[in-house]
């Protein structure tokens, strides 16, 4: 019965959307904002990737409200998950072998190098602050599987997070006290495809980056600890 | 092309297979591969970007997340 | 013919929005309707970039100089696509952390044996 019902209504629903995305063709340009953000891009914000100057320059607030969704679903779940902590003391883990520990301990760094990477420069190549974090809680979920007996400090992840938060909003109230609105692009511009450029995108996504990387990698550690 | 449509139909059948499979770990691998060919379908649709963040993301933490939780709960459905 | 091939992509997202509308709706486990929510996140992502795309267009970052801005995709909705993706795996997250509180109290991930879930 349940299926059946659920078939019906889907049946309704693929009528629908068929009619609504069969009007829309496929493999032309739409929009004029788009044009808009390519053809002045460069020269208004200095960043050559025209994704990273949509998201953290034209549409910088709008992240800043993404990245507060992000930290409310870390704290929920934190919130969610949180009772007692096991001691881990009594019940002892057993060691991953020597190859899979110092496999993890050997790539770690690397990892960390190729996130700090992409998140430095967003603003010249594919990438930045959330692929780049999303890289360096992936390093650290290397680090949960590989060694268990491996603790991150919490305090110190906390902290990243609620620093590079800070930072984010900080430096738009600067520019808002500099030049009349949020998130003004104060600094110089510099000369665009050089990596001490496009004033304060860099900034921004490099505080991005710590953020995520500090809220992901929380998440993955919350849900690694909940009690069986 | 004919890479394009057989990605297509390659990530229908995973899409399906995760409907299917009675093994919840069995369907979070499916869904981890319908994630990874958006992630190469992002990529021929000339967004980097997006590609990056579903091959990291998508592919990686989000079935690291679904095995974990698997592990607090049961493995089966019943 | 041609029709179906130039719309493949559309095709594609169609199909994954249903198949994870289908798990949502008929499937009773817990973590089977996560994993249909997650399908579905996918398909919608896929659906936007694929309505951006541009013939033959090249994408929004001008890495040498020398690239034409005409034939470049639209870049909107890849940063809106971009924030989705990680949004998504946070709510994935919580949900299955509700999931396994869920578990934790009722040993049961089905949601018809769940009490006060009769549907």
């Amino acid at each position: 019965m349940r299926k059946f019902l659920a078939i019906v209504l889907l049946l309704i629903l693929a009528v629908g959307i068929a009619q609504s995305i069969g009007k829309i063709p496929f493999g032309t340009s739409k929009t004029k904002v788009g044009r808009y953000y390519i053809d002045n891009g460069v020269e208004e914000t200095g960043a050559t990737n025209i994704v990273t100057s949509v998201v953290v320059n034209y549409r910088g607030f709008d992240t800043l409200g993404e990245v507060t969704v992000l930290f409310v679903a870390a704290l929920g779940l934190g919130a969610v998950l949180a009772l007692k902590k096991k001691k881990q003391e009594n019940d002892e883990l057993e060691r991953a072998s020597l190859v899979l520990t110092s496999g993890c301990k050997f790539l770690f760094p690397f990892i960390l190098l190729f996130g700090s990477y992409i998140f430095i420069h967003g603003h010249l190549t594919p990438g930045g602050g959330f692929q780049g974090g999303a890289v360096i809680a992936s390093a650290f979920l290397l680090i949960y599987l590989g060694c268990r007996e491996r603790k991150i400090n919490e305090n110190g992840a906390k902290a990243i997070e609620s620093l590079s938060g800070l930072l984010f909003v900080v430096i738009g109230l600067i520019g808002l006290a500099v030049g009349g609105y949020f998130l003004l692009n104060y600094l110089p511009k510099g000369i665009p495809n050089t990596l001490f450029s496009a004033g304060i995108i860099p900034i921004i996504y490099i505080a991005i980056g710590f953020k995520v990387g500090a809220e992901l990698t929380g998440i993955i550690d919350n849900l690694m600890e909940a009690e069986d | 092309m004919i890479l394009v449509v057989i990605l297509i139909v390659l990530m229908l059948v995973a899409a399906v297979a995760a409907a299917i499979f009675k093994d919840l770990l069995s369907a979070v691998i499916a869904s981890c591969i319908v994630s990874l060919i958006a992630a190469i379908l992002f990529y021929f649709l000339q967004a980097p970007d997006v590609a990056m963040a579903e091959a990291s993301i998508g592919a990686a933490l989000v079935t690291a997340v679904f095995v974990i939780a698997l592990k607090k709960s049961s493995r089966y459905e019943e | 013919m041609t029709f179906l091939v130039d719309h493949i992509y559309y095709i594609g997202c169609f199909g994954l929005i249903l198949i994870g509308m289908y798990i949502i709706l008929a499937k009773s486990n817990l973590i089977k309707v996560i994993i249909g929510l997650s399908i579905l996140d996918t398909g919608v992502n896929l659906l936007l970039i694929a309505i951006g795309y541009i013939n033959g267009g090249t994408a929004p970052i001008f890495s040498r100089p020398g690239i034409e801005a005409n034939g470049m995709v639209d870049p909107v909705p890849q940063a809106l696509v971009l924030t989705a993706i990680v949004i998504g795996v946070a709510v994935l997250a919580l949900a299955l952390s509700l999931a396994i509180r869920l578990y934790r109290h009722y040993g049961t991930l089905n949601l018809r044996k769940i009490k006060g879930q009769k549907w």
